[in-house]
């Protein structure tokens, strides 16, 4: 076993600054903080030697409520918490119920399930490079491009599910409604054009000077860290981490599809954004795949109803890869229609435990680039 | 060289530029109120109830079963219970809806009270710009302001709105049938769970928690192909 | 008749006319103080009305790069946006920190207005149409750039804030380091013109050989020279990439945090200024001034000719704004003194050597050295530098 040093909670200070120690609240309102979120920076010059976060402004009392709500009625509130994918979220929730209850679902319904989960996996990567390069300060451009795209993949949930971005789409034992007339034919259309943004975006960023500056060597994970943090998702995998729940776990029908891992090796800011950026065009072969082949067939286990879902007693732990990382709900039924006891595991609260570690001895300026790799949503790790 | 990919990039920016006076793709702004994006067909906004002919107030579907009051997550809808009957459109005498509120500042638009519904009483409206100024009642609508026409309906969703007719149709010829049949001195066939038509509601109108029919599950089911109806609904595929 | 009888000079000198004409009906004790007033007027006068103009350009230019569109409802095609923008910082709640120095707090913003001002009283804006011919016009274009600094720290001290204290300590630190390549770019320019007014050395680059201009632009020592130029002069007025001092999506508006109002407006009012100004004086060292670009383009006044020159920088402006991220503040510094400061040494080493090397036919001997001289460093230096972080394009394996 490998001795793991863990780094000193706070760098001391060169010797006599002691008394010019600036701690100044990165505050709730802030534009690049993703939302309500506070860091208590303790600053020596432009050295942050201590940092803590406080974070809270957006709980919502979502376990409590799923308690005293009904299992379908809380399939909206889970929209809620990372509400950038709502589907994966849905999906999240489905797969720890139909754990939970023994339900199986039919094919035709897997395969949406793919789809649409990598569709916001597409969605939710290039929302993050974008606002990672407005915190960088290129004014924008980036994340117009990234949003561009992301109005197609909306208008395509809009079509399928109702809603942009609150889909609620996900039942137990399958997914609420089949596709409209002429919506595969639409998704493969919008599949098709995505290389296009990235070979755009790929011209204009990565070979980018000032970028590779601000980003390579700031903000390094070690592996040994990453994983006894509990990191998941892009962010371990950039430090060198194969640990992709999609082939671990191998749920649903990932395991028809052939796609890559892209890891990385030294755990920075370049890293994480790299990572993400191979993952979306990972995710453009399976979405070709699933889109080839969806066949017919029903979209929900015929056994199943909206009304009196009583799971027998028993308890669930039901993990996917979200984009995020390691999303997992566990929940605890005591025979009525109401759960005893229902969790979220969000990744972006585990993700964003070694914020302090990440950011120790780098500028005021880094850390709100390395708060922005990290990728958190406010809504996911207050729920 | 130095600046390289600063130069790479700077390209892409006056490409952007010039391209945005040329090609719609690169300017994708839709100048709101003057021009609309067309609407998607599936959208769902805030619900509304759904009554047939002319008149709201005896067309109305909503028989005041209060399912959609209890599956509500965030328990927006008020239901309060009428005291007499009237007639429904199959002709039996059910209760109705004396007040029926919902509140859109609460409301969340899951859909679920539209899933739940056995007698497709309540539907998901299109209407997103519905500001007041009114902030003490303006944003509780009551089943006045509720109530829309089946022919709206139509409008907005065309694909759900054939569907649902059709099968309330296929519902009502049944109980017409079911009612000459019992005319005669025969033991009536339950009219309600019929599996063959796709009536959405009748499978999930029994409230008992218990699977609804012990009928076999057919084997032929409809083929789904990507052109399905939009109006399949759990438990539809019986 | 008054249009036949007018001809392309009197055009180019129409401000000039103007202004003796009004000149004369004022009796003459009073003289010297209105010619001064009737001087500054049209100053005060057309650099806001810029500045109003590039605020929309610059939103509705980063629009378009952006894909959407700019403001546009604000009058025809958006252009009435100052006008809107002006009311809505004039009725904007003034507001102070309890603590902050109040004195020194309402000055800075008046101070920067005026030393942005300033500068352009040495900027020769056509033929004859300057407004003081100080014979060392350069030196005090940058000894009044200087005050910028000092009201920029007013500002942010002032304030009695920590975002704002962090903001002035990195604009005080970023514009010093930039003053000095700034200076020695335009040393060059001095060298050859062989003096510090600005008149002369407008003057010195408004002749042609054939149809091709004499400008500073077009020896290397004047393409290095100006890049270097223009590259301290984004720095000196605060702009992406070098807009850490007001990074917006760090420390929300550094220095100028804590002004709300119409103190925000002058500030912003301020900033175009000198943005203004040092583009000015870049137009004025190394791309001739007022002088038109080719030889039978000399109908067109000169004052068009230098608005339009002022026009095609600040697209540049913008255009780099709306690409570039932000460099880090100890980047910057490493830029400044590592590669810029060198750079504009040499520079003014190979000048030297242009004056003193024989031409050759076309110039063509003087053109290879002198390029060769500058390229060499500057590539050494950079891969040098790049190697010292590694900073590489990396590629990536995949799992299984």
């Amino acid at each position: 076993m490998s001795t793991l040093t863990l780094p000193t909670p706070f760098l001391s200070p060169e010797p006599g600054h002691e008394e010019r120690l600036l701690e100044i609240s990165m505050g709730p309102q802030h534009p690049s903080t993703h939302g309500v979120f506070r860091m208590n920076v303790v600053l020596d010059g432009e050295r942050v030697v201590r940092l803590k976060p406080v974070f809270g402004y957006l709980h919502r009392n979502h376990e409590k409520i799923a308690e005293n709500e009904t299992y379908l009625s809380s399939m909206p509130y889970t929209d809620r918490l990372d509400y950038i994918c709502s589907l994966t979220n849905n999906w999240g929730y489905a797969l720890a119920v139909e754990k939970l209850a023994g339900i199986t679902v039919p094919e035709r319904a897997e395969y949406l399930r793919v789809i649409t989960g990598e569709l916001t996996r597409l969605l939710n990567h290039a929302c993050l490079l974008g606002f990672l390069l407005q915190d960088m300060g290129a004014s924008g451009t980036p994340l117009m491009y990234a949003f561009r795209e992301r109005e197609k993949i909306l208008d395509l949930f809009e079509a399928l599910t109702g809603a942009r971005m609150m889909c609620n789409y996900m039942r137990f034992g399958g997914c609420r409604v089949d596709t409209p007339a002429g919506w595969l034919d639409q998704a493969r259309k919008v599949v098709a054009e995505f290389p296009r943004f990235l070979d755009e975006f790929e011209k204009l960023l990565v070979s980018n000077e000032i970028l590779m500056e601000r980003t390579q060597g700031v903000g390094v994970l070690s592996r040994e860290l990453a994983i006894s943090s509990a990191i998941s998702g892009p962010m371990a995998r950039a430090s060198g981490l194969n640990y992709d729940i999609r082939k671990v776990d191998a749920y649903g029908i990932y395991p028809r599809f052939t796609f890559r891992v892209p890891l990385g090796k030294h755990g920075d800011v370049y890293d994480r954004y790299m990572i993400r950026f191979l993952e979306m065009r990972e995710s453009l072969k399976i979405l070709n795949d699933a889109l080839r082949d969806i066949p017919a067939g029903p979209i929900i286990d015929p056994k199943s109803k909206p009304r009196g879902f009583r799971p027998k007693p028993g308890e669930a732990y039901g993990r996917i890869e979200a984009p995020k990382g390691e999303l997992g709900f566990y929940l605890i039924s005591d025979g009525s229609p109401n759960p005893y006891r229902y969790r979220v595991r969000p990744p972006s609260l585990i993700n964003l435990t070694v914020l302090e570690d990440l950011c120790l001895g780098h500028n005021v300026a880094d850390v709100v680039v390395i708060l922005g790799s990290v990728d958190i949503v406010l809504g996911e790790v207050d729920r | 060289m130095i600046g390289n990919g600063i130069l790479k990039g700077l390209a892409e920016t006056a490409r952007n530029f010039f391209g945005s006076y040329v090609s719609k793709d690169r300017l994708t702004t839709v100048q709101y109120p003057e021009q609309h994006i067309p609407q998607i067909e599936a959208t769902r906004d805030f619900p509304f109830l759904v009554y047939d002919g002319a008149d709201w107030e005896s067309g109305m579907r909503c028989v005041a079963c209060q399912i959609c009051e209890k599956e509500c997550p965030p328990k927006c809808i008020l239901i309060t219970k009428s005291t007499d009957k009237k007639p429904d459109a199959v002709g039996k005498p059910q209760f109705y809806p004396a007040v029926f509120d919902i509140d859109i500042s609460v409301c969340m638009s899951c859909q679920i009270c539209v899933e739940v519904c056995p007698f497709d009483a309540i539907k998901m409206d299109v209407q997103f710009d519905l500001p007041t100024d009114d902030r003490f009642g303006g944003l509780l609508l009551d089943r006045h302001k509720l109530a829309k026409s089946n022919e709206y309906y139509h409008q907005i969703h065309p694909t759900e709105a054939t569907a649902v007719d059709t099968a309330l149709a296929a519902e009502r010829a049944k109980a017409a049938a079911a009612k000459a049949a019992a005319a005669t001195p025969k033991p009536a066939a339950p009219a309600a769970p019929a599996p063959a038509a796709p009536k959405p509601a009748s499978s999930t109108a029994t409230p008992a928690p218990a699977p609804v029919a012990p009928m076999p599950v057919k084997p032929a089911e409809p083929p789904i192909k990507p052109l399905a109806s939009e109006s399949s609904k759990p438990g539809e595929t019986k | 008749m008054i249009a036949a009888a007018l001809t392309t000079q009197d055009v180019d000198q129409i401000f000039v006319l103007i202004k003796h004409a009004l000149l004369a009906c004022v009796p003459a004790a009073l003289q010297p103080i209105a010619s001064a007033v009737l001087s500054i007027i049209p100053i005060l006068v057309a650099f806001p009305l810029l500045f109003a103009i590039t605020t929309v350009l610059e939103r509705k230019g980063l629009g378009r790069m952006q894909n959407r569109y700019g403001p546009n409802r604000v009058g025809p095609a958006g252009f009435f946006q100052p006008i809107a923008d002006g009311i809505k910082s004039l009725t904007k709640e003034d507001v102070v920190p309890l603590s902050a120095d109040h004195a020194v707090h309402f000055l800075a913003p008046i101070l920067l207005v005026i030393a942005a001002f300033l500068g352009y009283a040495v900027l020769p804006i056509g033929r004859n149409m300057v407004l003081v011919n100080l014979n060392a016009g350069v030196l005090f274009f940058f000894a009044v750039g200087s005050v910028v600094e000092l009201s920029v720290f007013m500002a942010g001290w002032s304030s009695r804030s920590k975002y704002s204290l962090l903001g002035a300590m990195r604009a005080i630190a970023q514009m010093i380091s930039y003053e000095v390549p700034l200076v020695l770019a335009s040393v060059v320019v001095i060298m050859q013109a062989g003096s510090l007014s600005l008149v002369t050395i407008v003057e010195s680059q408004s002749g042609y050989t054939g149809i091709f201009p004499h400008w500073y632009l077009f020896t290397p020592w004047g393409i290095a020279g100006f890049i270097l130029f223009m590259i301290a002069a984004t720095a000196e007025s605060n702009r992406s990439p070098f807009d850490l001092p007001e990074g917006e999506s760090e420390i929300i508006a550094g220095y100028f945090i804590e002004y709300s109002g119409f103190k925000f407006a002058l500030f912003f009012l301020a900033e175009y200024l000198g943005m203004f100004a040092t583009s000015s004086l870049a137009i004025t060292l190394f791309l001739g001034g007022w002088a038109a670009p080719l030889s039978f383009l000399t109908f067109i006044p000169s004052y068009v000719w230098f608005f339009l020159k002022l026009l095609v920088l600040i697209c540049f402006f913008i255009w780099i704004r709306g690409t570039l991220p932000r460099l880090r503040m100890d980047q910057l510094m490493g830029f400044a003194w590592k590669f810029i400061l060198p750079m504009a040494l040499l520079n003014i080493f190979v000048a030297g050597l242009w004056r003193f090397l024989p031409a050759g036919p076309l110039n063509s001997i003087r053109w290879l050295v002198c390029i060769g001289v500058l390229a060499a460093p500057c590539i050494v230096l950079s891969f040098s530098l790049k190697q010292k972080k590694k900073l590489l394009v990396r590629t990536y394996h995949f799992a299984e």
